[in-house]
């Protein structure tokens, strides 16, 4: 077999060789970014740096920029942090407004919020094509807008890859003094992020996405947004995130960050072409596979450039994703286990998928260091896979 | 050859997966996701199917370097084990549901999904031998008698043993465990799962009541006099002397014992030793592991999980099977499977519906 096709991206993406270079350069040097003498100046210097290269690339003021350790702890002092502010300065206001579509490191601190401090969420439903409904969530602001601590909706959804209406439905909230969280893991680095124009309160990165290392990410934080921490110290970012600055770690995110916006509009153009050729060849097999999503040929306005969603009936996703490593490729069912079971995917009930639509489902993201030969190797496997995990779905089939 | 082992997250399927790596075969480790809530934690050392045994099977197929999958048998497990052994109890007989389950699940459905994906063959950690002799692919006693576990697979038909790999047959438990510690398995000290693997904590009666409700009713003696009362004469087991709660001694004071459960008429039955005694054995449901007997024949029967073999003549009756014990044995219930051997080679099992003596009829 030759080198393994890769198109998890949207899981990890390969870590850029410059990034790597960064992180070693940094990891050499001592010195506590807090710390008030040499050693510590340095160490800050390189952290106020990446700041504002951060902040530059995406839009927002250095001071916007708050380090976390990825994604999911941004998401969590989002949600937390704004929900309890907003909750204790005016108890009136015990209400969120989520999208169903959410990726689960928003979706279990609302539920931590709903179970055992009081909260009440409503919900943005999504169309077939998973995409929220701008005017729908206007006017759910609209009716529930003094009681509401949070608006939560993300830029791009993780599993089947469609962009969602931020800018309409901050501008909204803004507009009813509603703090606005978008979580965009997914978006940054792959399609326009522009923190200051966009209209949202808070918005979450992550830098492995992106081709920087696991274990760092940030959430945006407009300076006139007040969070509870959720960690308690040493009182750095803000008072927001105490703990010591990971600063290679900060360095590597800076640097992944530059090198994906500088190469923003070149690599969005052909991760697209690779994309339709990959959703053009799997519709064309004959195999009854069906692409979820909204999607647009030549477009990333309403998809992702690297994502492909396909639903494969009569097969569960987890023979289909053994026979494909198997054979070499590498992908993903885009939803989450539950003790290594996997879960019909919210997303997909969420679009008004049945149970059983939802199980045969296959995530194929493109990223950096995708090729066409990755294309070509998913299509030459996915007909003997999926004859292969239906016989396979029909053996185990339960009684009835 | 292309290989799934089930790998449960214990020491003994842990080394069979290691053992079919090591004799060159492309092996790919499974772990089976049969409880309903399988995101519980391990509550005891009793127990499997939690995420802990998972985890446990995952880090052992990491080291080992080889995929490792979580296949969701939860549905099928449940309506095929859970379920019949529930109406099993309610109908008054007494199921051993690991029979079932490696009949139904583990060399049926497991086994059918893999060979549906291009696998040949699936291994396990049970302690068994799989000789090729007279009789094509035989299944055998494993050389060490403590852990044998030919017992729960006296369902396998011929077709399924072909298919099958049981590498730890030939080893003792103490030496598997000392391999696991050689090969740095984490899982090398880990206990042994007991009893019944849905029923964490080991009280069937209980489980079995939180399924089927309190049915109270009476405990008579081989007179018909009510000698006590019951919470349902499903948690009853012919042979029981514990947990009885008589409240009416015997005059003589002889122990007594559950002689029949009758779930009609919701009435346990009991009686002293002597009543027990069983020399003829009927079952139905047969399962040959090779060719059947023709005739009469003289094999070794074994009534249960490690029950001594009694040597018996054995007649097959079409759907049936009849077994004369040479000497009476004990506390034989319906449900239970006989396993038949011919020296240490397993000939095949029956699900047991008559248990009798001469003039009486337990069931």
């Amino acid at each position: 077999m030759s080198t393994p096709a890769y198109l998890d991206h949207a899981a990890t993406t390969a870590i850029r060789p410059e990034v790597i270079e960064a992180i070693a350069a940094q990891m050499g040097h001592l010195g506590n970014a807090s710390s008030l003498h040499t050693a510590g100046r340095a160490a800050r210097r390189v952290v106020e740096e990446s700041r504002e290269l951060i902040a530059d690339r995406l839009g927002a003021t250095p001071s916007e920029v708050v380090f976390t350790s990825g994604g999911t702890e941004a998401d969590n002092l989002a949600v937390l942090g704004a929900w309890r502010q907003r909750h204790t300065v005016d108890p009136a206001r015990s209400r969120l407004l989520v999208s169903t579509i959410e990726h689960h490191a928003v979706l279990d601190p609302v539920g931590r919020l709903v179970d055992a401090e009081g909260a009440k969420v409503d919900w943005l439903e999504v169309d077939r094509a998973g995409v929220v409904d701008a005017e729908a969530a206007a006017a759910a602001i609209t009716q529930a807008a003094d009681q509401l601590a949070l608006v939560s909706m993300m830029w791009a959804n993780n599993e089947v890859g469609t962009l969602q209406p931020v800018a309409q439905v901050a501008a909204a909230a803004r507009e009813r003094g509603v703090p606005f969280h978008t979580d965009a893991v997914q978006a940054v680095g792959h399609v326009p992020v522009a923190f200051g124009e966009c209209g949202a309160d808070l918005l979450s990165l992550s830098g492995h996405k992106i081709g920087g290392p696991q274990g760092v990410g940030a959430l945006l934080v407009r300076r006139d947004v007040q969070l509870t921490p959720l960690t308690f110290g040493g009182g750095q970012e803000r008072q927001l995130r105490s703990g010591t600055l990971d600063v290679a770690s900060i360095r590597g995110l800076a640097v992944a960050v530059a090198a994906a916006t500088d190469e923003l509009d070149a690599e969005r153009a052909r991760l697209i072409a690779l994309r339709d050729k990959l959703i053009q060849g799997a519709l064309q097999l004959g195999l009854g596979i069906e692409l979820s999503g909204a999607h647009t040929e030549g477009s990333a306005e309403d998809r992702l450039p690297g994502n492909v969603h396909l639903r494969v009936p009569g097969c569960d996703g987890d023979s289909l994703l053994y026979l494909l490593d198997a054979a070499g490729v590498q992908c993903s069912t885009g939803s989450a286990c539950q003790a290594g079971v996997p879960q019909p995917s919210h997303v997909l009930l969420a679009m008004g998928y049945a149970d059983e639509q939802a199980r045969g489902a296959l995530r194929l993201t493109l990223g950096h260091t995708s090729t066409e030969a990755d294309v070509d190797a998913v299509i030459a496997a996915l007909p003997g896979a999926v004859e292969r995990a239906r016989r396979a779905h029909q053996a185990t089939a339960g009684r009835g | 050859m292309r290989v799934v082992a089930a790998m449960s997250g214990g020491v003994d399927s842990a080394v069979a997966a290691a053992r079919m790596l090591d004799a060159g075969h492309d092996v790919v480790g499974v772990h089976l996701a049969l409880s309903q809530s399988a995101a519980t934690l391990r509550e005891s050392a009793r127990g499997c199917c939690t995420i802990e045994d998972a985890g446990d099977a995952r880090r052992v197929a990491d080291r080992l370097g080889i995929p490792f999958y979580v296949w969701d048998m939860a549905e099928r497990f449940k309506q095929d084990v859970v379920e019949d052994f529930v109406a099993e109890y309610a109908a008054g007989r007494t199921p051993n549901p690991c029979l079932r389950c490696n009949e139904r699940i583990k060399f049926a459905a497991l086994l059918d999904k893999a060979l549906a994906l291009g696998f040949d063959a699936v291994a396990t950690g049970h302690y068994a031998q799989i000789v090729d002799g007279p009789h094509g692919r035989e299944l055998h006693r494993a050389v060490d008698a403590a852990k044998d576990q030919s017992y729960v697979l006296g369902v396998l038909d011929a077709e399924q043993l072909a298919r099958s790999f049981f590498p730890l047959g030939d080893t003792t438990k103490p030496q598997i465990r000392q391999e696991a510690a050689e090969r740095g398995f984490s899982v090398a000290k880990k206990p042994d799962s007991h009893d019944i693997c849905f029923i964490a904590d080991g009280d069937t009666a209980g489980w079995l009541a939180g399924r089927l409700g309190a049915q109270p009713g009476p405990i008579v003696d081989e007179t018909g006099e009510v000698v006590g009362e019951h919470e349902g004469s499903f948690a009853y087991t012919v042979g029981q002397r514990r947990g009885l709660g008589l409240k009416v001694p015997r005059p003589d004071g002889a122990k007594r014992y559950v002689t029949s459960v009758d779930p009609q008429r919701n009435t346990v039955v009991v009686g002293t030793a002597d009543l027990l005694g069983v020399d003829r054995v009927v079952g139905d449901h047969l399962r040959w592991c090779g060719p059947a007997p023709a005739g009469t024949v003289r094999l070794g029967a074994q009534l249960r999980a490690h029950g001594e073999e009694l040597p018996a003549t054995v007649r097959v009756d079409g759907d049936r099977v009849v077994a004369e014990l040479d000497r009476r044995t004990r506390g034989v219930a319906a449900g239970q499977s006989i396993v038949l051997y011919d020296g240490s080679r397993v000939v095949g099992s029956a699900t047991i519906t008559a248990a009798t003596r001469v003039g009486v009829t337990t069931q």
